[in-house]
């Protein structure tokens, strides 16, 4: 049974099994993918790509015969399975199949009487164990909560967001779920995460931002941390296309930069 | 030296994955660049049922994309991204087999919109045009540009697509020569065939 200390063992070779997030660029410069049953944080700013990247990513993951779950708490679920049909790579079917499930959170704290400020201890538990419960009688592979940031607001409390985190990050490793959390953070954050709490508990990072060039802006990709695999540090553009998301190396031209 | 229309000759010759630059005379320009287009998009591209991608710095792609059908070039096998139309203002009328890139300064989009059309339209033999290298230079200093060319060719070599360059210089041992030296196997240059 995988775990979250050791979500997936290793193979003969000391390898962990990979979730292939289906974005070339992001798997080859994860040396393959993401580790199976990591939790990670996607990060960045307002119109950096983080739904984009993670709806691509349950996308990539139903094709292959996946089953994924895309927790919305920040959008209605038919707008985003509106706004991903500007998409190629997206297909209805997979929807219909039920290989790509879209959960409306605030639909949860209505159904849970969760509508209020600050949670409690046992609230907190209770939202926990229907994220858990849901995942489970999906079949859940693939999991993206959007946005983790919002579920916080309601924990507040940084020892409970912590608590909450850990075991979300438990239960879901042990269904076997490769897990992506959307974090959102403002331009010069200087952190991953609102609370800072976060980005400790996660196995993985990935910051998306902007870089400025003469005053154009480029959108930019970087994986900060990744348990379970050797990969870049490096930076790298990303354009949001028709086809999916595409990556360049940052050119730098020679710039030294501290 | 290459007579003007013997280009496409010589772009025939080449195996996919040659990088190859293309060096018009300033003071023949018009002519010199109606015989590249020519070679590159019919001569070689449409006779070979390649799909070319050209990459537009220059002139908007909605000029060159009228050049292109004067010469019966057929639209599904021409993609352009083009990055001068915006900072130009000229964007109201957008190509149907273009991709637009806001700035000439944005050279990863201009890689990532290749990279986009070489997944769109895959083909057992591409061609890449940028014209020109000296454009791009007018926008993007020295070591970013050497930086993109490298990266760019290649990629592109490793995937055997032919790449053409144009640069328009009279100068072999311009700044320009010398960077495109490092990534380019041959150079043609263009001589108008006096009758």
């Amino acid at each position: 049974m995988a775990t979250a200390a050791n979500p997936e063992p290793a193979d003969a070779s000391g390898i962990r099994a990979r979730c292939l997030t289906g974005i070339e660029g992001l798997d080859n410069i994860l040396g393959g993918g993401i580790p199976r049953g990591n939790m990670v944080l996607i990060a960045g700013s307002v119109g950096t790509g983080k739904t984009t990247l993670c709806l691509e990513f349950l996308v990539r993951g139903a094709e292959k015969g996946e089953r994924t779950v895309f927790f919305s708490v920040t959008e209605a679920s038919a707008k985003l399975i509106e706004n991903l049909s500007t998409f190629e790579f997206f297909r209805q079917d997979l929807v219909k199949a039920g290989g790509l499930i879209f959960i409306d959170v605030p639909g949860i704290y209505d159904q849970l009487g969760l509508n209020h400020e600050e949670l409690t201890l046992e609230e907190i538990d209770l939202l926990l164990k229907t994220f858990l419960d849901l995942a489970r009688e999906a079949g859940a592979q693939r999991v993206v909560l959007d946005s983790l940031t919002s579920v916080c607001y309601r924990i507040r409390r940084d020892e409970r967001i912590r608590d909450f985190m850990l075991k979300l990050s438990q239960g879901l490793a042990a269904l076997g779920c490769t897990t992506l959390l959307v974090s959102e953070i403002g331009q010069s954050a200087g952190r991953y995460s609102l609370h800072g709490v976060e980005e400790a508990i996660v196995d993985g990072v990935l910051l998306l931002g902007n870089a400025r060039r003469q005053g154009d802006i480029l959108r930019i990709l970087q994986v900060v941390k990744m348990r379970g695999t050797s990969h870049s540090r490096a930076q790298y553009v990303i354009e949001l296309t028709p086809i999916g998301l595409l990556m360049a190396p940052h050119l730098k031209g020679g710039r030294q930069e501290t | 030296m290459t007579p003007d229309d013997d280009i496409g000759e010589r772009l025939r010759q080449l195996t996919g994955g040659s990088a190859v630059a293309i060096r018009l005379n300033p003071r023949e320009y018009a002519d010199d660049y109606f015989a590249v287009l020519n070679a590159t998009l019919r001569d070689v591209g449409s006779e070979t049922n390649a799909h070319t991608i050209y990459v537009s710095v220059t002139n908007p792609a909605s000029l060159v994309w009228s050049l292109a059908q004067a010469l019966d070039v057929d639209a599904g096998r021409l993609s352009f991204v083009d990055a001068i139309s915006h900072i130009m203002m000229n964007y109201r009328d957008p190509l149907p087999n273009a991709t637009y890139v806001e700035s000439p300064r944005m050279l990863e989009d201009i890689m990532l919109r290749v990279e986009y059309l070489l997944r769109k339209h895959p083909s057992p033999r591409t061609i890449l045009v940028i014209d020109s290298v000296n454009s791009l230079a007018i926008h993007n200093p020295k070591d970013l540009l050497s930086e993109f060319f490298h990266i760019l060719v290649n990629n592109l070599k490793s995937r055997q697509v032919l790449t053409v360059l144009l640069v328009v210089s009279e100068d072999t041992e311009s700044e320009l020569d010398q960077m495109l030296g490092l990534v380019v196997d041959e150079t043609i240059e263009v001589v108008r065939r006096r009758s």
